[in-house]
């Protein structure tokens, strides 16, 4: 995994780091540009740990008017940006560059405005996705998207990657709930697009930022729409004796009318895992358990669990279990939650995929992954999203082995491109970063690419601003690393993370 | 789906208007007319046509017979049409599966000729006009899951897919939506559709005041009830929805939910209660009716073959009262939707200044103002869509990234682009 390939390093910029941070410091507060090796060391990777590497400066903003001076400067120089926010990204989009001047927007945390009467938050970017649920809870409202490492990772990451999360299924990725942001490019130019008022007219610039990691734009204020928190919600625990049972319950329910805010299915390999280190109460002899959760008035979720019930009875359910309570519904996610740390038990490593499937087709998938974990003599386990196909299998591996390392990379790309294959995508919610760059030719041909790499040059002629994510470097359909844990131990351990 | 770059079709040039019944005709057409520089029309059925600047173009491409549907997978919750397939045969279709696209569009045939033409699909999105149940299920563009289409060099390219979850490379669905044809002829649109709600229900409340029917939606809005509706008519509009259930014909607010039978029922009861309502006059349309009285609202018929001038303002919620009252200073009929943050606004006589004075008032209220009906003089010398320098900067390089030598519609959003 070494073997990264990354935008060319300017030796010029290199041989003037010390007048490039020296003109920094004129431009912010001297105290906020950071250029000591062990000042800079905490930047050199994100949630993909596999990556490493030291930036040339770390510049800490307070306001985007410096935000703006920082880019107008480097722009100017030509030097090449990489703006970062929790730094909790599993896909490298905010690994730095040797030669690169690190933009961590850590110091815009704070909340605003929160306006109830439009029903909406605006935030500084780097205040994490659960504060905002925090800061209008007692009033009885949230934020929806909940990506699994909501306690840390901040609103404007998950703009830049379009952050999922379990109920986006019901309430739609980041994207949908995303009002306004303002944004400065890489020329300075500072603008705001979107706002209080929906559908901004003209072209929809809010779309095209959201999920560019970084590419077009450094973000400096969010404002997101907030719900009513539900006021029922419940879950249902069922078990399957196939995972063509589960995956044709899936379908069922969703033709039958009923979107649940959330619905997951594991298979046994992480049934049996995730149960053994959470005490979860999963029906462990199931060869496919999902976790269906329906939210809203509490005749509207009676309904729906009774239909759902009804239709797993068809498909022939093993085990069903209904929530009694607020803590038995938590207790049914705190398995799939740990989903990470119980897989850490099983190997020394693993890496996690991130692959978007048609629901139909999980049965398909599954026996291929299986196919190809007989074929790499690899483990796997597999989390599925099934309400939205997004598909998490964890292949095990053991990194001190290079040969089980690169039988792992192998094994992940192939599982991608299948899942393109039968009419998904690479990546549901992880983003591309420089973890599946090289694959983006197995979804799009060279006029698609060109088409966006057109784009990017439009607002950042000199492809300065995050350069080597996102599309290919080496132009070949190269298999690299995926999100890898050795020993359990991610960057940020504790974060649940999908 | 791979392009076969060099297939020549048996187009004649010398005609004005091409209807094109496959991809390989709109890419000889694009390429001819890239080399020739010359501007195209890009025409779907029409429903819209008439919004946007005049501009002049040398071509018509006419998409009406680029239609069908590719294929529509109900369990998978999307459907793939072509570009001009009549939204009316794709809604048709998932009608039989008891499926429909949530975003509610609207229907401007009433407006511009009096009698319903919901358009073509690729118009619907072209234009990015969501209709009532907007500040709950979105946009749109938010139901755009993927697209196919053709750039300005004739290039075919492609963006998203037919999955609900995909973030691979740039959102570009979500920048040809609203762009009125200007950056890329569509050819096929991946669209996410929903189940239909088991039943809907409407609420309605005779009230003929802004501010008692502001302050019933702002609540509704913000209470567990999940409404999917929330309009406000006044009282030269009551008269138009003559329904059984509907027992007055003053001004009215109307409230919609729709679930399961049981809860729209206990959500109904709830909305009542929290409303305070006991003291106003109220009817409750049942499934049917409420389909009616909603369909009447997406399709703007309280201004069927309207003669004068319409606006569509889109504001914060907070701010419509304000600027309702300040348009009052005008002859103007007006009513409310998405809850309180779209004004629908026909004013009897409009000039350049008092346009001008409108679009200050609204652009204070931090809301943005589409002229979609205007006399033709008025029409020639306004600015029907507005922008700041920044971002007519910005999307004049978008608009070249597409589109570099701006034969797609060229100006019919802003001079120049």
């Amino acid at each position: 995994m070494s073997s990264l390939q990354m935008p060319k390093v300017d030796n010029s910029i290199m041989s003037k780091k010390d007048k490039i941070a020296l003109d920094l410091r004129r431009i912010i507060n001297s105290k906020n540009v950071l250029s000591d090796p062990n000042e800079l060391r905490p930047f050199e990777t994100d949630g993909l740990t596999a990556y490493r590497q030291m930036p040339l400066l770390v510049v800490m903003p307070e306001t985007v008017e410096e935000v703006s001076q920082i880019l107008k400067y480097c722009n100017e120089n030509k030097i090449k940006v990489v703006p970062r926010g929790a730094g909790t990204g599993l896909s490298g989009g905010s690994m730095p560059l040797e030669d690169c001047v690190l933009i961590a927007m850590g110091k815009f945390n704070k909340i605003i405005e929160i306006d109830y009467q439009n029903r909406c938050v605006v935030t500084q970017p780097c205040v994490t996705n659960l504060a905002i649920t925090h800061a209008v809870q007692d009033k009885g409202f949230y934020y929806a998207p909940d990506p699994s490492s909501q306690i840390a990772c901040s609103i404007g990451g998950n703009v830049a990657e379009n952050s999922g999360g379990v109920h986006s299924l019901k309430y739609g990725a980041t994207t949908n709930n995303l009002l306004g942001i303002e944004v400065v490019l890489m020329d300075g130019t500072i603008t705001r697009f979107g706002g209080k008022a929906m559908d901004a007219e003209g072209y929809d610039f809010l779309g095209l930022m959201t999920g560019s990691e970084g590419l077009l734009g450094v973000i400096t204020e969010v404002t997101v729409k907030i719900l009513k928190s539900p006021e029922v919600v419940k879950a249902a625990l069922v078990g399957f004796p196939s995972i063509e049972d589960a995956g044709n319950c899936v379908a069922q329910i969703i033709a039958e009318g009923c979107i649940p805010a959330g619905m997951e299915i594991m298979d046994k390999a992480l049934t049996k895992a995730t149960n053994d280190y959470s005490k979860a109460g999963y029906p462990t002899d199931a060869e496919a358990m999902m976790i269906i959760e329906f939210d809203g008035t509490e005749h509207e979720v009676e309904a729906y669990i009774q239909k759902a019930k009804e239709i797993a009875e068809k498909n022939n359910s093993s085990s069903l279990k209904i929530s009694k309570s607020n803590e038995e519904r938590l207790k049914f996610w705190a398995g799939r939650k740990a989903a990470f740390p119980a897989c850490g038990v099983l190997a020394p490593d693993y890496m996690c995929m991130d692959g978007s499937i048609p629901r139909g087709k999980l049965a398909e998938v599954l026996n291929e992954i299986s196919r190809l974990s007989k074929k790499y003599n690899l483990p796997v386990a597999n989390a599925f999203h099934a309400g939205d196909g997004n598909l998490h299998p964890l292949i095990m591996f053991d990194a001190n082995d290079k040969e089980s390392l690169r039988k792992c990379e192998e094994f992940g790309a192939d599982i991608l491109k299948y899942c393109v294959k039968v009419g998904g995508a690479l990546t549901g919610e992880h983003g591309v970063g420089i973890e599946k760059r090289e694959l983006m030719c197995e979804a799009f041909n060279d006029r698609d690419i060109q088409q966006q790499l057109t784009i990017k040059v439009a607002l950042d002629p000199n492809s300065l601003l995050n350069p080597g994510k996102v599309y290919p470097i080496l132009r070949k359909c190269a298999e690299e690393g995926r999100v890898h844990v050795h020993g359990g131990k991610t960057k940020f351990p504790d974060i649940p993370r999908f | 789906m791979e392009e076969k770059q060099n297939s020549q079709t048996s187009l004649d040039f010398n005609q004005n208007i091409f209807k094109p019944t496959s991809r390989e005709e709109i890419v000889e057409i694009v390429k001819n007319c890239y080399k020739k520089n010359i501007p195209l029309e890009i025409n779907g059925l029409k429903s819209k046509n008439k919004i946007g600047r005049n501009f002049q173009s040398e071509k018509t491409l006419d998409l009406s017979e680029f239609k069908g549907i590719i294929d529509y997978k109900p369990e998978e919750l999307y459907i793939k049409v072509k570009a001009g397939t009549p939204l009316k045969e794709i809604i048709e279709e998932l009608d039989k599966n008891n499926q429909q696209l949530a975003f509610e569009p609207n229907d401007f045939g009433y407006l511009f000729s009096g009698e319903s033409n919901s358009g073509s699909i690729g118009g619907v999105v072209s234009c990015n006009f969501a209709g009532s149940r907007r500040f709950k299920v979105g946009s749109v563009r938010d139901h755009i899951l993927g697209f196919q289409g053709i750039n300005g060099k004739g290039e075919t390219i492609k963006s998203g897919g037919t999955v609900v979850k995909n973030v691979t490379g740039y959102d570009l669905s979500k920048l040809v939506s609203g762009s009125f044809g200007t950056l890329t002829i569509l050819t096929e649109l991946s669209i996410k559709v929903l189940p239909k709600p088991e039943t809907g229900k409407t609420l309605i409340i005779k009230n003929p005041h802004l501010k008692k029917a502001l302050d019933f939606l702002g609540k509704a809005l913000s209470s567990s009830t999940d409404p999917s509706g929330g309009v406000f008519y006044p009282d030269y509009f009551g008269k138009n929805f003559v329904l059984n259930d509907l027992t007055h014909d003053g001004g009215l607010t109307a409230i919609r939910i729709e679930g399961p039978i049981n809860s729209v029922d206990q959500r109904l009861k709830r909305l009542s209660k929290e409303l305070s309502l006991l003291d106003q006059e109220l009817s409750i349309l049942d499934n049917e009716q409420s389909s009616i009285f909603w369909s009447r609202t997406k399709n703007l018929e309280v201004f069927k073959k309207l003669e004068s001038n319409l606006l569509r303002i889109v504001l914060p919620i907070s701010e419509t009262l304000i600027v309702i009252q300040k348009l009052k200073s005008y002859d103007i009929k007006y009513f409310v939707d998405w809850g309180g943050s779209l004004i629908w606004a026909a004013f009897e006589t409009l000039n350049a200044k008092i346009l001008s004075d409108i679009k200050d008032i609204v652009k204070k209220h931090q809301g943005y103002i589409t002229l979609i009906k205007i006399e033709d003089d008025l029409k020639a010398s306004a600015d029907i869509f507005t922008i700041d320098p920044i971002k007519y900067k910005i999307s004049e390089k978008i608009k070249r990234s597409f589109d570099p030598k701006r034969i797609f519609n060229p100006g019919k959003m802003y001079t120049g682009i």
